[in-house]
């Protein structure tokens, strides 16, 4: 008990020591000294009659919205002995797998330059500066060469990573045993069993509603999704992050998807935060980056060829180029596994497909710099697991893990043909989970399954999405001969709605 | 002189404290003054190698040891009150450790007793959740008094027959230590230098040693203050000159 005492007062000073910078800090402040002109503040109970103020006033809200969101975000301060790479990952070998893995993509950045004899980073001429801002609204209709540039590296590549990823203290011996892991993931992490993730999963089960399922035409509104779509703008009306996380569990209504999604992600449109796009706009228009021409390319290779993203393509340039030059996405190294390169580039370097991670976004946001803040939030929050290496419960490495151990278990015979026939089935399933889905569903179903992603605050939706997809192509699966076959028979996954395939996979197969 | 003195040190002083660094910095501050508050010294240890115990001989069962024993003496310090042990696990699922103590005077020869059974590092012995972590064990966890510690032998268990091997690394022992409230004393202040003689001193043109002295505390209540102030948010956006002008990325 003195422990958990010790632990939560060394919290509250990690959070407040963590706040105490911020802007709402200062407005905070300037609010107290406001409302001391108030009559109803007497000097006898002046602590709890400010404390008052703040409660009707909706700033202790905001307090509460801005604690919720560190708890969230930020994993606990660590053990004093810890360094601080434990911290961003702890078990050695997998901080050693990331750095070999940074070093590869480096070298290959590096040797793109020299070849190509194209600086990593230069000031642009003025006339070149003039141009693009005149442009900046249609960066999608100039048509730089980029025949030449390749992405540093596409999703198959990482996975051929993560499959070598081995435990020097693990026995990985050649006759089969107890443990043998007959996926493509060779490492021991843990992972929810079915049992667990129904329990974690629970709003999700057949007695509650859901919007996805209990929304369709068929299903008169008065029955849930009426007062469902109520009880969320009661949700928005009290601007309550915690609350607003819960409620999009069940999903969220069209109408006030990207307000719900603010909330949660504690987004809101200050001053401030316009001037620190206009900043980076600036830092975009001033500074020319060979990672510039990277997103050109990827952005052209992917969105622009996908037929639901292809009228965003400016606005993806508009977010992509300002991320790559945004200092404060450095912040969430310290609990990422990965490191930023030792230049002044942010840290992260896109691959192919990256582009798809705000392709969606757009169809929520059409304010620039609503859009940035918006994405930057959901990559320090979630995206970047996707690509890094780590023992985290939402990291890929997890998320694979999880799809084969669910498929094992609940579909073996599927399992084991898949196997025989040299179509391991994360070959097929990895693509789709290192993009969340995107530009492999339909958009409004992409959107419901982000809206549990940031109602349960973790990735883990996305293995069971997977595994719930191979459940419901089983039986096409099972007479399939090779592994082209099989990637035909998944190759189109645009008419599946989501909701349905979870509840099924979850609550309703017999196990 | 021994103003001078004073006025270069806190020059000094004043350069770490005013501008601190980031993030780690500030956290290990904070575990610093509650080290300090609870005031732990560590106590030097001789840490003998793992003992594996296994049924049968070592050279002709298959499979590795399940079990061992670690002895920990303290050959310098005498018997002390034990406060708190840190380790850094790995791959060890469960950990007991027994303690000998100073007993009462009547008996005859210390007995072992058990202060810790079965204390859980791993909640799955066949995952790797737990098994890398730092931890630490404090007095109030034990099931005895530890006021008199002689001796410490910590018994590892790993059921899982999928490790290759398990241990506890760098294992630390802390006692209290004294209750002094102002550790941050740096040792030349609670140490004043003897009396010098101030007759050289006249002859040069040096200012009011009250003034200075004045001035001297208001400049250590800014620096207290500018401490206690410390936030990890960042200021915001700075550019440093030259930085977009490189050409490739350095691996290291």
């Amino acid at each position: 008990m003195l422990q958990e005492e010790e632990d939560l007062s060394l919290t509250i000073a990690h959070i407040v020591q963590k706040l105490k910078g911020s802007r709402l800090y200062s407005q905070l402040e300037r609010q107290a000294w406001v409302s001391l002109q108030k009559p109803e503040i007497k000097l006898e109970s002046l602590k709890e009659d400010i404390k008052e103020f703040f409660k009707i006033s909706g700033w202790e809200k905001k307090l509460q919205n801005a604690v919720y969101s560190e708890l969230t975000v930020f994993p606990l301060p660590r053990h004093p002995a810890a360094p601080p790479e434990h911290l961003k990952e702890p078990l050695v070998y997998m901080r050693k797998a990331q750095g070999s893995w940074e070093k590869r993509i480096l070298k290959s950045l590096n040797s793109m330059c020299t070849e190509l004899s194209i600086p990593l980073a230069r000031k642009r001429p003025v006339v070149e500066q003039k141009e693009l801002l005149n442009k900046w609204n249609e960066m999608g209709t100039d048509e730089p060469d980029l025949s030449l540039f390749r992405p540093v590296y596409a999703p198959k590549d990482f996975l051929e990573v993560l499959i070598n990823l081995r435990n020097p203290n693990y026995e990985n011996g050649d006759h089969l045993n107890l443990k043998t892991h007959l996926g493509l993931i060779q490492v021991p992490l843990k992972v929810k069993y079915i049992s667990e993730l129904k329990e974690f999963f629970i709003e999700l089960s057949l007695n509650t509603g859901q919007l996805g399922i209990d929304d369709a035409t068929q299903v008169p509104p008065e029955l849930f999704e009426n007062e469902h779509v109520r009880l969320g703008q009661k949700v928005l009306a009290e601007q309550d992050s915690a609350a607003a996380q819960q409620y999009i569990r069940q999903g969220s209504p069209t109408a006030l998807r990207a307000e719900l999604w603010a909330l949660i992600l504690n987004v809101s449109n200050q001053p401030e935060d316009l001037l620190y796009y206009e900043q980076l706009k600036s830092n975009v228009i001033q500074h020319d980056l060979l990672v510039d021409s990277l997103i050109y390319k990827d952005v052209k290779l992917t969105a622009s060829n996908d037929d639901y993203y292809f009228v965003f393509e400016d606005y993806l340039y508009q977010v992509l180029l300002c991320f790559s030059r945004d200092t404060s996405v450095l912040g969430h190294f310290a609990y990422n596994s990965a490191s930023p390169p030792k230049s002044y580039i942010r840290g992260v370097i896109p691959f192919h497909g990256f582009s798809m991670y705000v392709a969606p976004l757009c169809f929520l946001y059409h304010e620039p710099s609503k859009l940035y803040q918006i994405f930057r939030e959901m990559y320090v929050r979630f995206f970047f697991r996707l690509h890094s290496i780590s023992s985290h419960p939402s990291g890929i490495v997890s998320l694979c893990l999880l799809f084969e151990t669910l498929l094992q278990t609940h579909l073996p015979q599927l399992f084991y043909h898949l196997r025989e026939i040299g179509a391991q089935p994360l070959r097929i399933s990895f693509k789709w989970m290192v993009r969340a889905f995107s530009g492999y569903l339909a958009t409004d179903q992409l959107l419901l399954l982000w809206d549990r992603i940031l109602g349960y605050n973790s990735l883990e939706i996305l293995a069971v999405l997977a595994a719930a997809v191979f459940a419901f192509r089983a039986v096409n699966l099972m007479e399939v001969t090779s592994l082209a076959a099989a990637e035909a028979v998944l190759a189109d996954l645009s008419t599946l709605k989501v909701m349905p395939l979870l509840q099924i996979f979850l609550f309703a197969t017999i196990t | 002189m021994l103003i001078g003195q004073l006025a270069v040190r806190l020059q000094g002083l004043l350069g770490g404290v005013v501008f601190p660094a980031w993030d780690s910095r500030t956290t290990e501050d904070f575990y610093a003054a509650a080290a300090s508050a609870m005031s732990r010294v560590q106590v030097p240890c001789h840490i003998k190698g793992a003992v594996a115990l296994q049924v049968g001989d070592v050279r002709t069962v298959q499979g590795r040891p399940g079990v061992l024993v670690i002895d920990v003496t303290f050959p310098t310090a005498g018997p002390f009150e034990l406060q708190e042990i840190t380790f850094k696990n790995y791959y060890t699922a469960f950990l007991s450790i027994r303690v000998r103590q100073v007993g009462s005077p009547n008996q005859s020869s210390n007995k072992w007793i058990t202060c810790l059974r079965d204390y859980c590092l791993m909640p799955n012995p066949h995952n790797e959740e737990g098994a890398q972590d730092y931890v630490s064990l404090y007095k109030h966890q034990m099931l005895c008094d530890m006021d008199k510690v002689l001796e410490l032998r910590l018994i590892l268990r790993q059921p899982s027959p999928l490790w290759l091997n398990f241990t506890l690394e760098e294992l630390q022992f802390f006692q209290h230590g004294p209750q002094s409230p102002s550790s941050a004393f740096t040792k030349w202040l609670s140490h004043p230098a003897p009396y010098e003689q101030p007759a050289l001193l006249l002859q040069q043109a040096l200012p009011d040693p009250d003034k200075v002295s004045s001035e001297v505390q208001q400049m250590w209540m800014l620096t207290e203050m500018i401490r206690a102030n410390r936030t990890t948010a960042r200021i915001g956006r700075f550019d440093v000159d030259g930085c977009y002008d490189l050409n490739l990325l350095s691996y290291t």
